[in-house]
């Protein structure tokens, strides 16, 4: 009886996980495999081959784009850290307790705004006629309208500040399990700042800025409203590809394909990134 | 104590349910258009009907083909598809059932409309569609800063450098095809010809690259472009460019020269649609003289009634009397029916001028 209710109580805990990686995980991704190995030969007939992965191959504005798309990524990560490590230090280590819920706070206000509505902030500031051009113009800086936006820069600026919370998050608290006499300890046998920063305080953090950085990668490569909206006319991104091979073209077999394939290429980009620093996945979870 | 309240709360919900039960609801679910359903027209029809509700689902050609596709034609009892969309789909992903013509008031439509429509939607003898508002794409430009902006090619002409706009969808390439003096919807019939013609508007497209500002996406993001002056021309939707008429009467829709590309947008039931009674109730409510104005003054285009253009409302009527003479009138160019396979090779071409680096 006792042995019964403990495995009941058991299986009940464990279904809404079950439930939620089979149906939401498991399921939606074996139907985009399956669908992405169907190709069209004619209205209403199907047949099963690679046609889809070798299209994207054969053609190079497709893996261009994803490269493309991979190392902006990339560049938006390195980004993040360098800005994002400086905040996240001041949080957990420099500010007082009190002081550092308010400042957790102000870095978790412009997520309560949809992505949507921060992009289109970015654009009233970046155009031509926007905030920023404006702004200089009246200094007498500018003699002329200036146009920042519809570039890879104005991407780049609109995912970091996008992300960047999602970096500082896992930094400030790892950083915040670090106690301060090992930094003390460091400065008293002698070390330098940046001795200390490259020995003691890097080393520690390491499991918060790999998984910082997997967040933020994933995120930046998934992202779509952010590159489209701010992007200018060369400005092509690869989840962009993915709407027009489903939306525009009606051609879903080749769109769960392009969906495998930035899913593959991201989950390499990301094993690659835990090999170089000696991280493993469990290592990043559980330390952050 | 709680028993009672318990006891209260059940009968309550029973009460509710009873009465939604009583009243025998029908929802009707639109899929359609941003503006095709204002909210005056969906509060008029449901004093008229009180036994349908209205749902409404904002969309567009490709998201409703899309959407449809993904059910079968399952969740939604009215589609709004334009007239070039329907064949190719139907035939493609068997989304839409055949229309009862006899359900509807086809008296008060347009024979042009109603006629060029049933063309282009009957299969296998039955028909698919019947007409709603119809619309242009062409060009708008602001005549104090381009006055004689008139082609399709002007958007390239280098004394517009960094001040044009287009949308990088299939009717830009359309557009340029027919002001290289082809004739795209002739050349949809034999493929390897339409091909030909796709590379070279590619290439004409490439080379504009460097005059074009931005390519606008949406039509708030393009009239942000106009009025702020950051653009002086552009190519547009003509409900757009009525729009931005009203608060600049500068900006003037521009018929090409080579005639202004028509859109009809359609009735078209999908195929598991469960109400079709007030699908058909409807379109008759839409279709009549003084809700017709209302659904102008909303939507900007013009419905495919009798005498459509006077049934506008004042400001749009002189926002496209300011746009067409009866010359552009008589030259529009109908969209022609998409055959399989062409939406791939449009596709790839705007691919191609996407990735193209310059400008």
């Amino acid at each position: 009886m006792q042995k019964d209710i403990k495995r009941l109580s058991l299986i009940l805990l464990f279904a809404p996980f079950a439930l939620w990686i089979t149906l939401l995980i498991l399921l939606p991704h074996i139907g985009m495999v399956v669908l992405s190995l169907r190709e069209k030969v004619a209205p209403r007939v199907y047949e099963y081959g690679f046609a889809n992965y070798i299209e994207f191959f054969n053609e190079p504005i497709y893996w261009n784009t994803l490269i493309r798309t991979g190392s902006m990524s990339l560049l938006v990560t390195v980004l993040a850290l360098i800005i994002g490590f400086p905040i996240a230090y001041y949080i957990a280590k420099i500010a007082g307790p009190r002081l550092r819920g308010a400042l957790f706070l102000l870095c978790l206000i412009p997520l309560w705004v949809s992505d949507l509505i921060r992009a289109f902030g970015w654009i009233l500031l970046l155009r031509e006629t926007g905030v920023i051009s404006s702004f200089l113009q009246w200094l007498g800086i500018l003699s002329g309208p200036i146009e920042m936006l519809y570039n890879d820069v104005a991407v780049i600026i609109g995912l970091v500040y996008t992300v960047i919370l999602f970096m500082i998050v896992p930094l400030a608290s790892t950083l915040d399990g670090m106690d301060n006499s090992m930094i003390e300890a460091g400065y008293n046998l002698g070390g330098r700042g940046i001795t200390v920063l490259r020995r003691i305080i890097i080393p520690y953090a390491m499991p918060g800025i790999a998984s910082g950085c997997i967040i933020v990668f994933m995120l930046t490569a998934g992202s779509y409203l952010t590159p489209i909206l701010l992007g200018g006319k060369n400005s092509s991104w690869f989840t962009e590809q993915i709407y027009d091979q489903f939306i525009t073209r009606y051609n879903w077999e080749s769109g769960a394909a392009f969906g495998m394939l930035l899913l593959a290429f991201t989950s390499i980009v990301v094993w690659l990134g835990l090999k170089l620093t000696g991280q493993t996945l469990a290592n990043t979870v559980t330390k952050t | 104590m709680k028993y009672k309240a318990t006891m209260i709360s059940v009968v309550a919900v029973l009460v509710f349910s009873v009465a939604s039960i009583a009243q025998a609801e029908t929802t009707l679910r639109l899929l359609t258009w941003g503006s095709y359903a204002p909210d005056e027209l969906i509060q008029k029809f449901e004093a008229e009907y009180p036994d349908i509700t209205v749902e409404v689902t904002f969309s567009n050609n490709e998201e409703m083909i899309a959407k449809l596709r993904a059910t079968g034609g399952a969740g939604f009892d009215l589609a709004q598809p334009s007239h070039d969309r329907v064949h190719a789909a139907q035939l493609e992903y068997d989304i839409y059932k055949p229309m009862d013509l006899s359900q509807i008031d086809t008296s008060v439509m347009s024979e042009v409309h109603l006629e060029g429509v049933k063309a282009n939607t009957t299969i296998d003898g039955e028909v698919y569609s019947v007409p709603h508002q119809w619309g242009t794409s062409g060009l708008m430009a602001d005549k104090s800063k381009a006055p004689d902006f008139k082609h399709w090619s002007d958007l390239c002409d280098p004394m517009y450098k960094g001040k044009t706009s287009m949308r990088l969808k299939r009717t830009i390439l359309l557009g340029t095809a027919f002001s290289m003096g082809y004739d795209p919807f002739a050349a949809y019939a034999d493929l390897d010809e339409y091909q030909k013609i796709l590379d070279e508007v590619v290439e004409v497209l490439i080379a504009c690259k460097e005059n074009v500002k931005a390519y606008w996406k949406g039509g708030d993001d393009l009239a942000a472009l106009m009025l702020s002056g950051e653009i002086v021309a552009s190519e547009t939707w003509d409900s757009t460019a009525y729009r931005i008429y009203g608060e600049n009467p500068n900006i003037v829709f521009v018929p090409p020269s080579t005639g202004a590309l028509t859109w009809i947008d359609t009735f078209t039931l999908p195929r598991k649609g469960k109400a079709d009674d007030a699908a058909y109730k409807w379109i008759n409510f839409v279709l009549r003289a003084e809700n017709v104005t209302i659904m102008s003054g909303s939507s900007g285009a013009i419905a495919a009634v009798n005498g459509g253009q006077d049934l506008l409302p004042p400001d749009k009527k002189a926002a496209v009397n300011a746009a067409f003479t009866p010359e552009d009138i008589a030259n529009l160019k109908f969209f022609a029916n998409i055959p399989p396979g062409i939406e791939d090779m449009e596709g790839k071409a705007l691919e191609k001028i996407k990735a193209a680096t310059g400008g």
